[in-house]
């Protein structure tokens, strides 16, 4: 990149955030309206919550649930799907049932969870579990089915089978499609944690945004809230669209390494 | 029509009997018939034949990937039962795996050996085949040739008797084709390998082999063999080369004129 378009990179989007935020102070001045906070207000709520401990405490509560039930979606769901994948038979027995309870909104699940778990983290956890599993289950199956028959020949060529093959050449082939679906799964489990938070616990952001309109409106809360919940999501998708960099996968995310 | 196979002088390497294939698909599709060939040791040998006649099957039986309908294949005096090491299959240029560096890819049948004399037989085959310098580039950042040198590369480097090479430069533009070929015959002398080459392109065929086998469209049988009685390197405006060609062209039933 030139230094001017590294500048432009940086000042563009910052001129249409001042705008934009020019435009909502402007808003709430016009309409007079006591409910919808100002940008000003916004940012004391920020404030405030810091000052409380809350902020840290409350995206930390967040994040480690979405560690956990993510984590766990990952550490099933990645062996399974290439177990799926790797055995034709087993998969067409399981992809109706995974194709059934693939569509099925987590938040569905949100009465399941409390009667299982109660109001508790588990619950919380186990509905991101949910939500993260079936999109990396599908990616690791179709990327193992998706392996050309060359490269598995290949291996068989040199001697391989069993599980050598299948650490030495399906996995890495099937590895940029994995990685695509553990960056769908990411995004799916930061918005369902919000949501198991409102119902499930009594912490967290997701909380935050519920609480705090609960107890006295204050509505400049569930605003800064709301911001925490979006900014934390872009930086959970900008670290692993880096995983998605690295040179042994880059192969495979050809059509966005423009 | 079909003359009996030359008498090869020299060790038989390669026995072929009485080959068939047929696949099932929605109906029967009779692909090889009646394939007898011999091939001796350290011979070059080219399967000529049309897209689609099954020429690729016959590599990929002879290779081990697929088992005959009826009929049997030996190397060796050894029946083939499957894929093996010492006989490696050399795929057009896609068969280089992505996820690994030119090194990676020239190194992976070289699990079992001791690190020193990997990494000796590695730098060995990277000067083989001209890619120093490219050692640590990964296959996304080279160009179709060069992907195709490190192909045959791995092969090499696991000391194969045997070589299959299906149409190795059919994806190859036309000057690049004719270096690599160029390049696969001074490989050819300097390693001492049986080489089964399968193509759809005559001049090719009458440039590289000792003998052409001429195939038949599907189901494809052996129409001739033709030995090519001319040392290398060969003149591509002799009049025995010219004649040779010419020779398959009126085989194959081609008016040698556009």
């Amino acid at each position: 990149m030139t230094p001017r378009r590294r500048l432009e990179a940086i000042l563009l989007p910052a001129v249409a955030a001042a705008v934009l935020i020019a435009l909502w102070h402007t808003a709430v001045k016009v309409t007079g309206t006591n409910v919808f906070p100002s940008p000003a207000a916004v940012a004391r709520g920020l404030a405030e919550l810091a000052r409380k401990g809350l902020l840290l405490r409350y995206t930390r509560d967040s994040l480690l649930r979405v560690g956990a039930g993510y984590g766990l979606a990952l550490l099933i769901g990645i062996p399974a799907g290439i177990f799926l994948g790797w055995r034709p038979g087993a998969a067409r027995a399981a992809n109706p049932v995974i194709q059934l309870l693939r569509p099925i909104s987590p938040l569905a699940w949100i009465p399941v969870a409390i009667v299982l778990f109660g109001v508790s983290d588990a619950s919380a956890i186990f509905l991101i579990f949910l939500a993260s599993l079936f999109p990396i289950l599908v990616a690791a199956m179709n990327g193992v089915r998706g392996v050309p028959a060359m490269y598995r020949d290949a291996g068989r060529n040199f001697g391989l089978s069993g599980t050598a093959l299948l650490s030495r050449v399906i996995f890495p082939a099937a590895l940029p499609e994995i990685l695509a679906g553990l960056r769908i799964a990411l995004g799916i489990a930061w918005i369902v944690v919000v949501a198991a938070e409102m119902i499930a616990v009594n912490s967290g952001l997701g909380y935050l945004v519920i609480d705090s309109r609960n107890a006295g409106k204050r509505y400049d809360l569930v605003v800064a809230a709301m911001l925490l919940i979006g900014v934390i999501g872009l930086l959970l998708n900008l670290l692993i669209e880096r995983v998605s960099r690295l040179r042994a996968v880059r192969w495979g995310f050809r059509e966005e390494s423009a | 029509m079909i003359p009996a196979p030359e008498p090869a002088p020299g060790r038989t390497k390669l026995e072929i009997r009485g080959l068939e294939m047929t696949f099932r698909v929605e109906h029967e599709v009779r692909v090889l018939e009646d394939i007898d060939l011999d091939v001796r040791e350290g011979e070059f040998v080219c399967i000529l034949g049309p897209s689609g006649c099954g020429k690729s099957t016959l590599l990929n039986i002879v290779a081990g990937f697929l088992a005959p309908t009826a009929g049997s294949v030996k190397i060796n005096g050894e029946e083939v039962r499957g894929p093996d090491p010492r006989r490696i299959f050399v795929f057009q240029e896609r068969g280089v795996f992505p996820w690994l560096t030119v090194e990676g890819n020239i190194g992976f049948g070289l699990g079992r050996l001791p690190r020193g004399e990997r990494e000796r037989r590695i730098a060995h085959y990277v000067v083989l085949v001209g890619l120093q310098g490219f050692e640590k580039s990964y296959p996304q950042e080279l160009s179709g040739g060069m992907k195709q040198r490190v192909e045959v590369a791995r092969a090499l480097a696991v000391d194969p008797d045997v070589l299959f090479l299906d149409e190795p430069f059919g994806a190859l533009d036309s000057i690049t084709r004719l270096v690599m070929r160029g390049e696969l015959l001074r490989i050819w002398r300097a390693e001492q390998k049986t080489i089964l080459f399968v193509t759809h392109d005559i001049e090719e065929s009458v440039q590289l082999a000792d003998r052409v086998v001429v195939m038949t469209a599907r189901p494809a049988r052996i129409r001739r063999i033709v030995p090519i009685d001319m040392p290398h390197p060969r003149d591509l405006s002799a009049r025995r080369y010219l004649e040779l060609r010419d020779g398959i062209f009126e085989e194959i039933g081609l008016a040698h004129k556009i």
